[in-house]
């Protein structure tokens, strides 16, 4: 299976390894990967906050902070985009999100965060798991914590899922300690994942009949040897049944021709569609990724290209979940893994920049309307509100519900859901 | 000056001028008196090309980076067109010129803009996928021709004066009949296009167009072999074709440069075509002939260039860096 994730202009391999893609298909997916799946009573009872959601638009590769969400016109920082009134008062963003800017009233901007990590690998997994990588420890992802703590008992979809922009399906190791049963379910170029249509040549009948003697076989095994790697073995072949049968939440072409039309009939139009038709079915967590923002060169041209695609269907999103009841549910989030330089380099580009950038958040319950945070004039340092990804993972949690200071039950051991070390910005939580 | 003889083989850095920050275009006027440049400061700069260390005049309308520069033929009018979209008139016999018109031009970047040979009218063109054109005395929008699926970077009239040439971001080449306002024929360019699958961009485009002295080649330049578009790898190139036919001649490249975009080429008084060349490996001016696809010389500049326009005098070449520095070569004997 060939990497969902686009590659990098500067050429890091790190975020392959970090990534460390794990290549089953779906009804494979939970053999392999680390085996805390949480089996115990008190864990499995846990309190899911109801129907609450997150969908984190992950822009690889380094979305320009300075084309996106803080533009700094006429500064010499400022390159040639200028900036745009949005919704709400005050508040302007790059002239490169004008359909975005009209929904900037549901939405909260982080404009202080500093994550002092500059490597694509490293970026990544600080922001997606709120702490730094480290060899003594790995961290799930904020989808797997997401799901573990929001998924209901009755969801018959994945509870996980990522959208890329092109590569197969499978599943992904990135629910660390949480177990496979937490990993992200791939949906390479937003195709159904992967064998998840019955082949011609088994009939229905002779497949049912394949399964019952698989849950005969496993009943008589779980008798005697009931562990959690056969929990998520279990787990994961009934899984897989029950997304066969609902293949059609993963095909846009079944929402109406105006709805695509309206998101646009390019590969992030579909995505953002398919996004809030899983939204719709109930799965609590969704990453769109889309790429790539490693512009080393010619920043501006690939920013106007890229944020080009990722504006209207965004801002479509975005006001859909407003006029259907969604947004107060769903905790949106648009990240990178940093932001661009402020200083432009010889070749029209920027480089990697983790001292001062933003995240955009919105819905669930995140204040509306704000820019949170500053940075000074050049946009080179954050000079108010600065925030990092461990107080970013937290806020996310606490913007759904979730009580990021609390701890779970691992395997008998007490795993904090966040980094203890950190607090939610709670100046943003309404 | 006049009396010397182009040898582009004794091509040598003469004059630097700095600006205070890097700078984007550059244009001689036709009566060969000043020198015009852009920066990312969003003002334009211009220079006296008699003086020996001039202070440049700058002048201040537009609200972003200029990349399209061009003077009327009389050399009394200058045309401006930004990434703010507009297009400004700017009066060249002033001492401070200021801002004599206005105009919204395209919605977006304004990439390229060419005089008609007659100088009455120009075109300009740009990220709205569209090439208009405009009456220079009126200000008044003569045409918008639409027919590129993708942005317009280069515009170019053809001395006949009753074509247009465009060039496009997928190495679309377009030939429009003026009078009828469509496209007459188009020529393939994709050469000049990249689209790089693991980082999912479109890249490259005709960044530049020139045409010989009778208009029966035509140069389209930019860039190919674009392993890594987001990171500047990627070659310079420039296609030479037959232009009554349309047939490609020569691929002009520059080997060992791995890092570099034609982003403006001339062809000199005795046919040699010269483009300059800005990227990851440094800046260069480029030569080629109609022999060879490989260049028969080249210059490395003493930093990256942007731009470059040739002087009325056929002699000297000007080019705009990152540096800050306007810089001009000449293409003859040191005495």
């Amino acid at each position: 299976m060939k990497p969902p994730i686009a590659k990098y202009a500067c050429r890091s391999t790190e975020h392959l390894q970090a990534r460390r893609q794990f290549l089953g298909s779906v009804a494979g997916g939970a053999m392999a990967g680390t085996l805390g799946l949480i089996t115990r009573g008190a864990a499995a009872e846990q309190t899911k906050q109801k129907d609450m959601r997150v969908v984190v638009f992950n822009l690889h590769g380094g979305l320009s902070q300075i084309e996106s969400w803080d533009p700094k016109p006429g500064r010499s920082t400022g390159g040639p985009c200028r900036a745009i009134p949005t919704s709400v008062p005050g508040i302007h963003i790059s002239e490169l999100l004008p359909y975005t800017a009209q929904q900037m009233h549901h939405l909260c901007l982080m404009r202080g965060v500093n994550t002092s990590e500059d490597d694509h690998g490293k970026g990544a997994y600080l922001m997606m798991t709120g702490r730094r990588q480290s060899p003594a420890a790995d961290y799930p992802q904020i989808g797997a914590v997401a799901s573990r703590m929001l998924t209901p008992q009755q969801l018959e979809l994945p509870g996980h899922i990522m959208i890329t922009p092109s590569g197969g399906g499978g599943r992904n190791s990135d629910s660390a300690y949480l177990g496979p049963k937490y990993a992200s379910v791939v949906l390479g170029g937003g195709s159904p994942p992967n064998y998840s249509v019955r082949p011609d040549n088994i009939p229905e009948d002779v497949e049912a009949h394949r399964h019952e003697l698989r849950r005969q076989i496993n009943e008589q095994f779980l008798s005697k040897r009931r562990t959690a790697i056969t929990e998520a073995y279990t787990h994961s072949y009934e899984q897989a049944l029950r997304l066969m049968q609902r293949r059609d939440t993963f095909d846009v072409s079944k929402e109406s021709e105006k709805d695509q039309e309206r998101y646009g009939k390019n590969d992030f139009g579909r995505h953002c569609l398919l996004a809030r038709r899983l939204l719709e079915s109930g799965v609590p967590f969704i990453q769109v990724v889309h790429s790539n923002y490693d512009t080393h060169n010619e920043n501006f041209g690939f920013h106007l290209e890229q944020l080009g695609e990722f504006d209207q269907p965004f801002a479509t999103f975005v006001a859909d979940l407003s006029e259907r009841g969604l947004l107060d549910q769903t905790l949106i989030v648009v990240l990178s893994e940093f932001g661009r330089t402020p200083n432009i380099n010889l070749y029209y580009g920027r480089d990697h920049w983790s001292r001062a950038w933003s995240v955009l958040m919105g819905g669930a319950k995140v204040k509306r309307g704000i820019a949170y945070g500053k940075t000074n004039e050049d946009g080179t340092e954050v000079t108010e509100g600065q925030v990092d990804h461990g107080a970013l993972f937290h806020t996310y949690l606490q913007a759904v519900g979730v009580d990021s200071t609390q701890s779970i039950d691992v395997n008998g051991r007490d795993m904090p859901l966040a980094d203890p070390a950190a607090k939610p910005v709670w100046d943003v939580i309404a | 000056m006049t009396l010397e003889t182009m040898d582009i083989t004794k091509a040598r850095v003469v004059t630097e001028w700095k600006y205070t920050r890097p700078l984007l275009a550059c244009r001689f006027d036709p009566n060969g008196k000043f020198a015009v440049t852009s920066s990312e400061d969003f003002t334009l700069q211009r220079w006296e090309m008699a003086a020996e260390k001039p202070s440049p005049v700058v002048m201040k309308a537009h609200d972003s980076w200029v990349h399209a520069l061009a003077f009327s033929p009389d050399g009394t009018t200058l045309i401006s067109g930004g990434c703010d979209g507009k297009l400004i008139w700017w009066s060249m016999i002033d001492a401070e010129p200021k801002p004599i018109r206005i105009v919204e031009g395209h919605r977006g970047w304004i990439r390229n803009i060419a005089f008609s040979p007659d100088g009455k009218s120009f075109a300009s063109c740009g990220n709205d996928r569209t090439i208009a054109t405009w009456d220079l005395a009126e200000g008044k929008e003569l045409s918008r021709l639409a027919g590129h699926e993708r942005d317009v970077y280069s515009v170019l009239f053809h001395p006949n004066g009753r074509e247009l040439i465009s060039g496009d971001l997928m190495g679309k080449l377009h030939v429009w009949d003026i009078g009828t306002r469509a496209i007459a024929r188009s020529m393939d360019a994709a050469p000049l296009h990249t689209y790089e699958a693991g980082q999912r961009v479109d890249f490259g485009g005709v960044r530049c167009l020139a045409l010989n002295q009778d208009g029966t080649v035509l140069a389209a330049g930019g860039l190919h072999k674009a392993s890594n578009p987001l990171g500047a790898v990627h070659e310079p190139l420039c296609l030479r074709f037959d232009y009554a036919s349309g047939q490609l001649q020569k691929s002009h490249v520059a080997e060992g440069i791995t890092g570099g975009v034609v982003w403006s080429c001339r062809f000199l008084q005795d046919g040699t075509l010269a483009g300059v060349s800005g990227g990851s490996t440094g800046g260069f001016l480029l030569f080629w002939n109609s022999e060879s696809d490989k260049n028969i010389h080249r210059l490395q500049l003493p930093n990256i260039a942007r731009d470059m326009d040739v002087h009325l005098d056929g002699l000297r070449i000007g080019t705009s860096h990152h540096d800050s520095q306007f810089r001009i070569t000449a293409l003859f004997a040191a005495v």
